[in-house]
């Protein structure tokens, strides 16, 4: 059935139906109502709801959590995210499978509670501390933050690792039709949790490798299993005209904007198109190499300064990337993007 | 021969840590973790409950208890562990949840979560091992560190005026409601052995038990920190280090607590449809909306507590029954500043671009500020709705089609001035055709069950609805 929901509770929805277990998570604004409607629907349903003392609370219960097996689902918003950036790390280099939402904000600092996206660096590139990488889904709808939430978990158990869901204060504020039926979960046996049974007398939960070939060994198995998430997961939406004269590109929110901006410039005349990654990590290099022919010109658009285009210049590394994006809670206006590809455009027929 | 006493079942055969050590931990000589380990061994063996325990341990010198005991483990990040336990003990509600801390793990780095564990009343036990300094980092100061004692980062003693006063962590906790057994114990000597292991053996019941949160703060010896030998060390505690740190029990409540148990439920979807209020079927019998265009965006205006949020969450909820593609955005940032709040709504027959109305198609200002500064931005052939009952001046040269709507004043008419929204609801639904009289009515008639509100609210969308006569 349809039903009109904001994006933030599309998260909670999309647990529940993915058989989340658990959820523990501390107030912040705009990720609040993640909270509000975990705490509305998990106790009644026999599920585990915390509003932990802290941030850094909530991430070590998502650890035990996670531990026993339990489909466990928390969320912050950037200063959040932060604290509990220390336990992530521990999840990952624990192996422990997890949902975690940013639903960014303004910073750096208290910053404000607008949508911005300057927890790029934050979430994609690690955040805590040592040598591991995070699944990183970027929806740009409430539909896809719902259909997100739930292939997260599946994520989650298939690679035993944190998977977050990068959202902002606009998708997370904005209401939009989701359509929640019964889906296929993956849920898979996890004989390596802790359980009160005899089965389990012998299973440790630890990231500590005192010794320094048995951590090296550590983290190469971390890091081959990386390499096949990077294979077999990265994904992208390409938008727009088969044969563009130009590339627009960004996730989330923005990607929506740049649908808008497509669109404007195919009535205009000019062929565009857009490149939607749907995973921040892996990064859809691919995608990028397949999609984006020699010499045409490519905007890079991120409510960051800077951030996401790094990615976008690894993947095209011969071609000319221009960065374009608005900051502190301002989102783009689409005139403004038509006007910036227009610019790119002619510059690169000017070349 | 008969055996009298024999390694716990409960630890380990072999202790597999180091190769050429399997039969020794890495305590100190002298050190009170070992005695510890030995009392919990014996007695989660005597009272049978070992394939239901787990531990969680900390960072600090119990960093290493998954070697020695054999159960369920995990390593919890420095000052972690009550809150690791939480988790584990929420999503076990058959466990038996160990909690195994060290002084600066839960007095100084981990308090916060160690308290509102504690506060919370989670069914487990937790092992404080306080021996007055970090033990495993190499000596420093903790919060416990005696006053005038020299430790690593203490080089000329504890004083009050720069490090503050010792901790006494189990009359902190003696002090919560929920605990249900708080006691201060020590392992230095026979007689505070044998005290030592009738009280962790009420608190390993209580767990067993279901009755709560227990603390347990073991007072231990560190000869190697302290520079003494162990004999030294152990009359330390009696003679310096107890009278700071009393022994004793704080706080017994083990016979009127009842078992508290958190029961938890595996679901299915089914029950998820029920607690989210799904209809079972799909289809709400209701054909698409027919839009003058493939694509309608809409920005609703005004003062916070004009309704103008709620205004644009029915226009899309209606759109929503009508199977359209449908976003609503709620104001932000700078445009909340003068308490100036709006909602932009866009209702398509294709997927939706960007959900902000940059240039609305159709906008509703009920209030002047909001009526300044959009109206410039809609449209050649827009609709400009704005409150005559409230805006008594307009912006020179507005592109599209202005209507005044004296809003206000149709909802007092109508019974309240709350209802203007709805009076504008029914204007807009007529001047752009998306809905009809009736279907507004029905939709009201579902949002509002009260019957005199459902009386005023459909009063003030007729009103709408009439008004926009005089503009077709």
């Amino acid at each position: 059935m349809k039903k009109l929901v904001k994006g933030n509770e599309a998260v909670v929805i999309g647990a529940l139906v993915a058989g989340c277990d658990a959820y523990y998570g501390y107030p912040i604004t705009p990720a609040s109502e993640i909270a509000h409607a975990a705490s509305e629907h998990f106790l009644p349903l026999g599920k585990v709801f915390v509003q932990a003392e802290c941030e850094v609370g909530a991430i070590n219960m998502v650890f035990g959590s996670a531990s026993s097996g339990l489909r466990t689902l928390t969320a912050s918003s950037g200063p959040g995210i932060s604290l509990k950036m220390e336990g992530i790390s521990y999840l990952a280099g624990a192996e422990l499978p997890c949902v975690i939402v940013n639903v960014q904000r303004v910073g750096p600092g208290l910053g404000n509670i607008g949508p911005e996206q300057g927890d790029y660096f934050q979430v994609v590139k690690g955040g805590g501390h040592g040598d591991y990488r995070n699944i990183v889904l970027a929806p740009a709808s409430v539909e896809e933050t719902y259909r997100m939430t739930i292939q997260a978990f599946d994520l989650a158990d298939r690679w035993r690792t944190p998977v977050f869901i990068l959202t902002d204060a606009t998708l997370g504020q904005m209401m939009e039709p989701i359509d929640i039926r019964q889906e296929k979960i993956e849920k898979i046996d996890k004989p390596w949790a802790l359980t009160a049974e005899e089965a389990s007398n012998q299973n440790l939960i630890t990231s500590i490798y005192l010794d320094f070939d048995d951590m090296e060994a550590h983290i190469e198995k971390l890091h081959k299993k990386y390499r096949k998430i990077t294979e077999t997961e990265a994904s992208a939406e390409v938008f727009g005209d088969p044969d563009p004269q130009i590339v627009l590109t960004g996730y989330g929110i923005t990607s929506r904007l740049l649908r808008s901006t497509v669109d404007e410039l195919n009535a205009r005349g000019i062929r565009a198109a857009l490149i939607r990654p749907k995973t921040l990590w892996p990064f859809p290099e691919k995608i990028y190499q397949e999609t984006v022919k020699e010499s045409v010109p490519v905007l890079s658009v991120e409510m960051s300064r800077g951030q996401f285009i790094e990615d976008v210049r690894l993947a095209l590394p011969r071609h000319k990337v221009s960065w374009y994006g608005r900051v502190g809670g301002n989102l783009p206006e689409i005139e403004t993007l038509v006007a910036r590809a227009e610019q790119c455009l002619k510059e690169a027929t000017n070349d | 021969m008969t055996k009298v006493y024999e390694k716990s079942p409960a630890f380990f055969e072999t202790f597999d840590r180091k190769p050429g050590q399997q039969h020794t931990t890495h305590y100190c000589p002298g050190c009170g973790h070992g005695t510890l380990n030995k009392i919990m061994a014996d007695l989660v063996a005597e009272l049978g409950i070992q394939d239901q325990t787990i531990y969680v341990g900390p960072v600090g010198c119990g960093v290493f208890i998954y070697y020695y005991f054999e159960g369920a483990c995990a390593s919890a990040a420095h000052g972690r562990a009550s809150a690791v336990a939480t988790g584990i003990s929420r999503s076990n509600p058959d466990g038996i949840v160990v909690s195994y801390q060290g002084d600066g793990d839960l007095a100084a780095i981990g308090t916060g979560n160690a308290i509102h564990a504690a506060n919370r009343g989670e069914n487990m036990i937790v092992f404080f091992v306080n021996n007055n300094l970090y033990g495993m980092t190499g000596g420093q100061m903790a919060p416990t560190t005696l006053l005038e004692q020299k430790t690593s980062t203490s080089p000329y003693g504890r004083s009050e005026i720069n490090d503050g006063y010792p901790l006494r962590m189990s009359e902190m906790m003696a002090g919560l409601e929920a605990p249900t057994l708080v006691a201060r114990v020590g392992v230095n000597n026979p007689k505070n052995i044998r005290q030592a292991v009738k009280v962790i053996r009420k608190g390993l019941e209580i767990q067993r038990d279901k009755k709560g949160y227990v603390f347990i703060e073991v007072m231990s010896q560190c000869p190697t920190n302290w520079k003494k030998d162990p004999v030294e060390a152990c009359e330390w505690i009696d003679d310096v280090v107890c009278k700071q740190y009393p022994l004793g029990v704080f706080k017994d409540l083990t016979d009127e607590r009842q078992a508290q148990r958190r029961p938890r439920r595996e679901v299915e979807f089914a029950a998820v449809a029920k607690q989210l209020g799904l209809r079972g079927d799909d289809d709400t019998g209701l054909d698409k909306m027919t839009l003058p265009q493939p694509e309608m965006r809409f920005k609703f205006a005004g003062f916070g507590g004009q309704g103008v949020l709620s205004l644009g969450l029915m226009v899309a909820q209606m759109a929503t029954e009508r199977n359209m593609e449908v976003t609503w955005l709620p104001s932000y940032g700078p445009e909340m500043r003068g308490g100036v709040a709006n909602s932009s709504v866009v209702i398509g027959e294709n997927p939706i671009g960007t959900p902000v109305v940059d240039v609305p198609d159709v906008l509703v200002a009920l209030n002047r500020p909001s009526m300044d500064k959009l109206s410039p931005l809609v449209k050649e052939d827009g609709l400009i709705v704005y409150n005559s009952s409230l805006i008594d001046q307009i912006p020179a040269d507005l592109k599209g089609k202005v209507c005044p709507l004296p809003a206000t004043t149709l909802a007092a008419e109508a019974g309240t001035v709350k209802a203007a929204n709805v009076v504008v609801l029914g204007f807009v639904a007529r001047m752009t055709g998306i809905f009809t009289l009736a279907e507004l009515e029905e939709f009201l008639c579902e949002t509002f069950k009260k019957p005199a509100l459902q009386e005023i609210n459909l009063k003030a969308v007729a009103a709408g609805w009439n008004a926009a006569e005089a503009f077709i």
